[in-house]
């Protein structure tokens, strides 16, 4: 790991964390299905689960997506269970029609659910069985997307994760490359290599890669960047392989994305003049971007509920570029090493907390009373019902939301409910 | 194992959520995983409903099952009845925890609760939504209804309304039209339910003198069981449609002993006017292919034939435990019955009917958006679209106008198909331009699915001539007279289809 600036001693990186237990109301990882399948172009996701999995994919995004996604379901059944049909030759089965249906398709993910894995279906075994008899034509992975292991944003870390084995070997003594971690939407992922080729490191890899031919290839000389704050085992894998993360803030705003490139250009040895140059017109377009909702935001108090790991380096993002005051920043999981300079740079006194218990957490949004509280699609009409302002979370992980361009686009989904909470007479 | 894309229905725990969501005072502790919470927004979302659904989930995780994740059913049970104080208590599994058998039941009988439990068994792997529902309201009136209350005898008669739940769709509205019809009648409303009663309005059910079984598919079960109980009788008659609504006002009159004219004429019964009317001569025998959940889409098939002098071309049901009423009606219109869940058997068929106007479900909106075809929706399962801020039923008299509108508006009106047909060759009447009055709903072929092959596939019986003949015919029947013609020349055993085969098959098929 390539220290940066010295983390600063204050923050809220030594505050204590609120532990709750109870009633999480959150997605599991099998939504994101629903991003990943158009990330990755010839890729299908086959859950394996119930007709509840079914109905969540089809309902998460709050629409149904009205094109024939890369998706499906293979529904378990009573004779399934009972023991009159073999759970592993009805998936043979099904498997082998989907990919007469879809000849496109070069990578088949096998996706585990609650079901699948309370009943034990080894789908491990499953995708080696069935990548041996479809060998040289489509690569059959496989991870869990359960609720009982995963928590949404820990669906894309999971099958990540079941990519980094599958990723080439980087030739030893290699001139180094860099490497993006984290599904970023077409345009955002454009510019970053845009701006890493203005930079002049030359070689940069995606995971996720748009086509499953593509994917980068990893060891000791590659150093990674993750774009998402939810990837921890896949950074696990990428590290077992030998690469090196670099650490950085997020790539939210303009300082966050600046400290995001800075942790390359130093990794790869770029001119700080260089960098300065390169950066300098993309800083300042977001912070202009930026300045348009500080009005509306500074001195608000927000609350985020737990939801995609994103919560924290978000909070950072709108304390010390927008000037508002988190409040509370609820997280379903926290990991300290990830978000060690986010945390450094939250303010002191913002509570954390990390699990859920959401009727308890209701309570204390009804007693501190923010200005705007983000939170999921259950929550968000019933608050918004009892008065309170609030941003659905789930937006923030199907919008373009990072690097310089995309920073005023950020700031302005905060400031749009607040905006409109003013404008409406009726 | 069976492969979903989309489905048409929930698991069944959602349709026990759309009893506890209609409802006031009850509760639904659900033993679940993490993300079956996801089930809320369906609520607050697609309906908008400014409440979370009544529903304590106990989400456990993996690191709970080797411990004990029937100590959390048990907490999350006594965290909710403290909480929230409800009247009543369900309780039951997702699909996860029917695999643990943590047994829900036994385990809130053991708690010795202090308001009435009752217990659900949905399985999961079996059933769906629609059973779920019904399962559950039957359930609750089974366990709630006190047997000691009888009808009071009075000439003023009682009705319950059975089957309205959250996320119905129109439900809200058709309650509306179905009181205003009692109201005529001098009939008594003694309560509606699921939507917007309580466990104490349910102990009561059995004041009733007869039952209203305005959604089969929800409200039957536990009509059937009224009516061993209580010897309530029931008013079957769904009221879609002018003569369904005639036939379930007269139905509902004759329990109730009362003269049906009042509220038989209703001067705000527009729907035969419109109907008769010259402007909608062009509606005569339009293809209409229909499906839905089965109640719906029976009734959808009567308005279609009697009610819009619509052809049906297609009839079918998602849910099979009432195929048969679906299979009935197909045989009175003279078509194949499609009973599937499968949203890939139903485009199949929609492609091989080429009708002119689809009727059914999102799912359906979506398949005909695919195939270039105008698309109305009759049935769930629901969009936020399908919870209109307007007063938008699908029952009674005023049901019957929103159904007209909904149905004939997507359509080419008029004389603007007639123009469509004259002056094909107008370089603005191109195939994807639609009907210039809905710019925004004008079917835009994705793919041209619905018409395979513009151009002669290599082995293709037709000729060029025939084939140019063939494109100045507007899209929107080009499917159905390519499809014709081909039969007509397969019939004759013609090897070549050329301009006189056409119009030999235009003659053939004249209406």
């Amino acid at each position: 790991m390539t220290p940066l600036a010295p983390v600063p001693a204050s923050g809220a990186d030594r505050a204590p964390v609120l532990r709750e237990r109870g009633q999480r109301e959150v997605f599991c990882g099998l939504t994101g299905i629903v991003w990943l399948h158009r990330k990755m172009q010839d890729a299908f996701f086959l859950v394996v689960g119930s007709r509840t999995c079914a109905h969540l994919l089809q309902s998460a995004a709050g629409v149904m997506i009205f094109a024939e996604p890369r998706f499906a379901t293979a529904i378990i059944e009573e004779r399934d269970l009972a023991g009159m049909a073999d759970c592993q030759e009805e998936l043979d089965r099904v498997v082998t029609r989907l990919l007469d249906r879809r000849p496109e398709i070069r990578t088949l993910f096998l996706v585990g659910s609650c079901p699948s894995e309370v009943i034990k279906l080894d789908l491990a075994k499953a995708a080696q069985r069935l990548g041996a008899k479809h060998a040289h034509r489509v690569r059959i992975l496989n991870y869990s997307g359960s609720g009982i292991e995963t928590t949404f944003t820990e669906g894309e870390d999971a099958c990540l994760a079941a990519l980094v084995p599958e990723m080439p070997t980087l030739a030893r003594g290699s001139a180094g490359e860099l490497l993006i971690v984290g599904t970023l939407p077409d345009i955002v992922e454009d510019q970053f290599l845009r701006l890493f080729a203005e930079l002049g490191i030359a070689r940069v890899g995606v995971l996720p890669a748009r086509k499953a031919a593509d994917l980068p290839a990893v060891g000791p000389d590659t150093r990674y960047l993750l774009a998402q704050p939810f990837l921890t085992e896949t950074a696990r894998a990428l590290e077992d392989r030998g690469a090196q993360r670099l650490e950085a803030l997020f790539p939210f705003g303009a300082e966050g994305t600046t400290d995001w490139l800075h942790a390359a250009a130093l990794a790869f040895g770029i001119d700080e003049m260089h960098f300065n140059r390169v950066i300098a017109p993309g800083r300042e377009r977001a912070k202009r971007a930026i300045e348009h909702s500080r009005e509306r935001l500074a001195g608000k108090r927000i609350t985020f509920l737990p939801d995609s790991q994103l919560e924290v380096p978000l909070a950072r993002f709108l304390a010390t570029e927008l000037g508002m005051e988190p409040v509370e920043v609820g997280t379903p999981y926290l990991n300290r090493r990830i978000n060690a300079r986010e945390l450094a740079m939250l303010p002191e006194g913002t509570r954390l907390s990390e699990g859920q218990h959401v009727d308890k957490q209701l309570d204390r949004v009804r007693a501190d009373r923010p200005d705007l509280t983000v939170c999921g699609l259950g929550l968000a009409n019933p608050l918004e019902a009892e008065g309170f302002s609030t941003k659905w979370a789930i937006e923030l992980v199907f919008s373009p939301i990072h690097g310089f361009e995309q920073a005023g686009d950020l700031a302005e989904l905060f400031a749009r409910p607040l905006r409109r909470r003013d404008v409406l007479r009726v | 194992m069976q492969l979903a894309v989309w489905t048409y229905e929930g698991p069944p725990h959602v349709g026990a959520m759309r009893v506890a969501t209609a409802m006031e005072g009850l509760h639904y502790v659900l033993h679940a995983p993490q993300g079956d919470t996801y089930a809320d927004l369906l609520f607050t979302m697609i309906e908008r409903r400014g409440k979370r659904p009544p529903v304590t989930y106990t989400t456990f995780q993996a690191r709970d099952l080797g411990k004990d994740t029937a100590q959390l059913f048990q907490d999350a049970a006594r965290d909710a009845i403290e909480r929230f104080q409800p009247q009543a208590l369900m309780v039951g599994a997702s699909c996860t925890a029917e695999l643990i058998q943590d047994d829900p039941a036994g385990l809130a009988e053991a708690m010795d609760l202090p308001c009435p439990v009752i217990p659900l068994e949905l399985p999961s792997y079996q059933r769906k939504e629609n059973w779920g529902a019904a399962e559950s309201f039957y359930q609750l009136v089974r366990t709630l209804a006190d047997q000691s209350i009888r009808p009071r005898g009075s000439e003023r008669k009682l009705a319950n309304i059975l089957g309205p739940t959250a996320l119905g769709f129109r439900h809200r509205d058709d309650v509306i039209e179905v009181r205003k019809m009692l109201d005529a009648l001098g009939v008594e409303v003694n309560l509606v339910a699921p939507l917007g009663a309580t466990p104490a309005d349910l102990t009561r059910i059995g004041a009733a003198d007869f039952n209203i079984v305005l959604y089969p598919e929800i409200g039957d079960e536990a009509a059937r069981w009224l009516e061993r109980t209580f010897r309530q009788p029931a008013v079957r008659t769904v009221p879609i449609g002018v003569g369904a609504t005639r036939d379930f006002i007269r139905e509902t009159a004759a329990l109730a002993g009362v003269d049906p004219a009042p509220a038989l004429d209703d001067d705000g019964s527009r729907m035969p006017w419109w109907s008769r009317s010259v402007d909608s001569t062009y509606l005569t025998g339009k293809r209409v292919f229909i499906f839905g959940d089965a109640t719906h889409a029976v009734a959808a098939a009567r308005i279609a034939a009697e009610e819009l002098g619509f052809e049906v071309c297609g009839l079918g049901c998602y849910n099979r435990e009432f195929a048969r009423d679906v299979r009935d009606a197909a045989k009175l219109y003279g078509v194949e019955p499609l009973i599937t869940d499968d949203h890939l058997a139903v485009e199949e068929a929609i492609a091989a009917a080429s009708p002119e106007l689809v009727l059914g479900t999102q799912m359906e909106r979506h398949i005909a958006k695919r195939l270039g075809l105008p698309c109305a929706v009759i049935s769930s399962p629901v969009h936020v679209q399908d919870f209109p801020a307007r007063h938008s039923p699908q029952m009674g008299f005023e049901g019957a106008n929103v159904i007209f509108d909904s149905w004939v508006h997507p359509l080419v009106m008029g004389l603007e198909e007639h123009l469509l047909t004259m002056f094909r060759e107008d370089f603005e009447f191109s195939d994807t331009a639609g009907a210039s009055h809905l710019h925004a709903h004008a079917p835009k072929p994705v793919t041209p699915v619905a018409e395979p092959a513009n151009e002669p596939a290599p082995g293709s019986l037709w000729t060029a001539e025939a084939e140019r003949e063939l494109k100045k015919i507007p899209f929107f029947v080009r499917g159905k007279a390519r499809r014709n013609t081909e039969l007509f020349a397969a019939e004759q055993g013609r090897d070549a289809i050329d301009l006189a085969t056409l119009y030999d098959a235009k003659a053939h098929y004249a209406r």
